[in-house]
């Protein structure tokens, strides 16, 4: 019988006869009267849902058969986000959901909307001041670093151990004591994201500094370039996509580690103290709307240094299209 | 030994480091100290107070040593006061979750190989997650699930388990995709059934970024246990005792802490190598 649907209906039937099975043998099986499971089934509300559910669900799959260009699936993944929201909205609006557990799309965006100036002020303080100082510090110490021990293979295999060791530690439980030596205020937070930066940039570029070829750097040496020459004009730019993958993976640490800083200790400002004290008070909308705020803000700093890098490394085969 | 010697003399270097800034750091209070009593410090004398004090700015190598040491073996596990018991507690949230997450993790993977509406639906979703500061979601979901009514070992296991969710996804629909045109023609020409497919080639060549993943996974995972105790003001745990320890300034505590926490991240991380080391070899992808 399936086969004579067609492919886009098959596996939303398939998803809505299984979610509803659902809603039919859990009752039954934990021994609830029947009746009780007809009253289930009877509500409106869980047919609403499961309707906008297996339609929206169709309705992407249809079109992602035909999605061919970049745009058409752009607009399929956006229709996937947008489902989700419609469901959430719907969900807490049809059940009632309280606030303090769940609040609607609307009520965050409503709360990002009249509360505006607090996230832009703590946005600052967290983002511009605590995460980006550290970042730039953080990657500009690992760089240096991996061309100050480029010379020497002894300090690389000493150094290179160690750095993959951390690079795996818990390194945001540092934010305690880091915030004990440097303050409340937005220093302590660039310190906890300088060290949770500098081990993944700095294994990263070592890693880049060797990837420039024997035959390149014989070629480097036949013209007499110097070690400084050869670093810029060879192996600084081999190295590129090696650093830029340690650039992105610092981004997302980078805000990690500025927002755990704050679970220690700040001044009454920053995305961090605004999630644990609005937490510790229920108002979760506002929670939620700081997260929309770090979401956004850590998909544009990966963006901008991703765009970045396609101007650094345009001649990479990663880049071309 | 060719190894062995420069890892450690950078470990020498680095404690050499250490103990000079411990006694540049812990000098200006002893030095303090003295001057109310009216004393004078001699070199030596300063040199030993710094690294013997109560409530260092900075503790010496061999206090924390000797914490850990004491945490560790000073009384049964099953004390309050032991690192291990801490160490367990957090341990037991952070595998609980790794198991969920890289569980549905693999699955969705699964999905996403074999189905072209959830590939371009989720993919990009859960590419774009990565770049998204997840944990500042942890305070919340603890307090969340806690006036629901779950609350210990749950919560903590849920945040570590959406730490791991999406390193395994990515990993893993990689790892799907990996075998190349002329296999999976290959298989074609056998007529293999999609499942066949999947277990007899895919599955199998998914090991080496199954494993990648895991790594990045479990040590995600640890993170997320160890975030997801602090805020709530959980009483055990890695994350209980960084925390109880830097609001009362016992700064031993939290290094030792620390110490505990990148033991316990290393162990992790060593087990999954060693099963990955084993399960390449037997099936003959070792590098």
């Amino acid at each position: 019988m399936s086969g004579a649907l067609p492919g886009w209906m098959r596996m939303p039937l398939i998803g809505f006869v299984l979610v509803l099975g659902f809603f039919v043998l859990v009752p039954l099986l934990e021994g609830l009267p029947v009746a009780e499971v007809g009253r289930v089934l009877a509500d409106p509300r869980l047919w609403t849902v499961l309707l906008v559910w297996v339609l929206a669900w169709m309705g992407n799959a249809w079109l992602s058969e035909r999605a061919t260009t970049r745009l058409a699936k752009g607009v399929v993944a956006a229709c996937f986000g947008l489902t989700l929201l419609l469901l959430w909205e719907l969900m807490t609006r049809l059940y009632a959901v309280p606030e303090v557990i769940l609040p609607s799309p609307s009520a965050i965006s409503a709360k990002i909307a009249s509360n505006l100036d607090t996230l832009w002020i703590d946005f600052v303080q967290t983002f511009v001041k605590g995460a980006l100082t550290g970042y730039l510090i953080g990657c500009a110490a690992a760089i240096l670093t991996a061309i100050l021990i480029d010379r020497s293979s002894f300090l690389q295999r000493g150094l290179l151990p160690i750095g993959n060791f951390v690079a795996a530690l818990p390194i945001v439980g540092i934010a305690p004591i880091l915030v004990m030596w440097f303050g409340f205020d937005w220093q302590s937070k660039a310190a906890v994201v300088v060290v949770m930066v500098f081990f993944p940039v700095l294994v990263n570029t070592v890693a880049g500094l060797a990837a420039s070829e024997q035959m390149q750097r014989d070629l480097m040496a036949t013209w007499n370039a110097s070690y400084w020459q050869t670093l810029f004009k060879l192996r600084l730019p081999a190295a590129m996509p090696f650093i830029f993958n340690g650039l992105k993976i610092a981004t997302t640490l980078a805000l990690i580690g500025a927002i755990v800083a704050e679970f220690f200790g700040s001044p009454i400002k920053g995305m961090g103290f605004r999630i644990s004290t609005e937490v510790g008070r229920l108002g979760l909308d506002m929670v939620w709307a700081e997260i929309a705020v770090a979401a956004l803000a850590g998909s544009a700093f990966y963006g901008l240094v991703a765009l970045i890098e396609r101007r650094v490394t345009f001649w990479h085969p990663s880049q071309r299209h | 030994m060719n190894r062995v010697l420069p890892i450690l003399t950078v470990v020498a270097v680095i404690v050499a480091l250490w103990y000079a800034a411990t006694v540049w750091m812990n000098a200006p209070w002893v030095r303090d100290q003295a001057a109310r009593a009216g004393q004078e410090v001699t070199t030596s004398q300063l040199v030993r107070e710094t690294l013997n004090q109560e409530r260092p700015v900075l503790p010496a190598p061999h206090q924390v040593i000797a914490e850990l040491w004491k945490g560790v073996s000073g009384q049964a596990v099953t004390s309050k006061r032991s690192l291990v018991y801490h160490a367990w507690i957090t341990v037991s949230a952070t595998l609980l979750g790794f198991a969920i997450g890289a569980g549905l993790g693999i699955l969705l993977a699964i999905g996403i190989v074999h189905n072209r509406a959830m590939d371009l639906s989720v993919m990009p979703w859960a590419i774009a997650s990565q770049t998204i500061p997840i944990l500042a979601i942890a305070p919340m979901i603890i307090v969340v699930l806690n006036s629901v009514g779950v609350q210990g070992l749950i919560p903590k296991a849920i945040i570590s388990a959406y730490l791991s969710f999406f390193p395994v996804v990515v990993g893993m629909v990689k790892g799907f995709r990996s075998p190349d045109r002329m296999q999976l023609d290959l298989l074609k020409t056998y007529s293999a059934s999609q499942s066949q497919t999947f277990w007899k080639l895919r599955w199998p060549s998914s090991a080496p970024y199954l494993f990648a993943s895991l790594k990045v996974a479990v040590a995600a995972s640890l993170v997320g246990a160890i975030v997801g105790e602090m805020p709530t003001g959980a009483v055990a745990g890695l994350g209980a005792r960084l925390l109880s320890g830097s609001y009362y300034g016992q700064t031993i505590q939290i290094w030792s802490t620390l110490f505990m926490a990148a033991l316990v991240a290393a162990a992790l991380v060593a087990i999954v190598g060693g099963i990955e080391r084993v399960t390449l070899k037997r099936m003959g992808m070792a590098r």
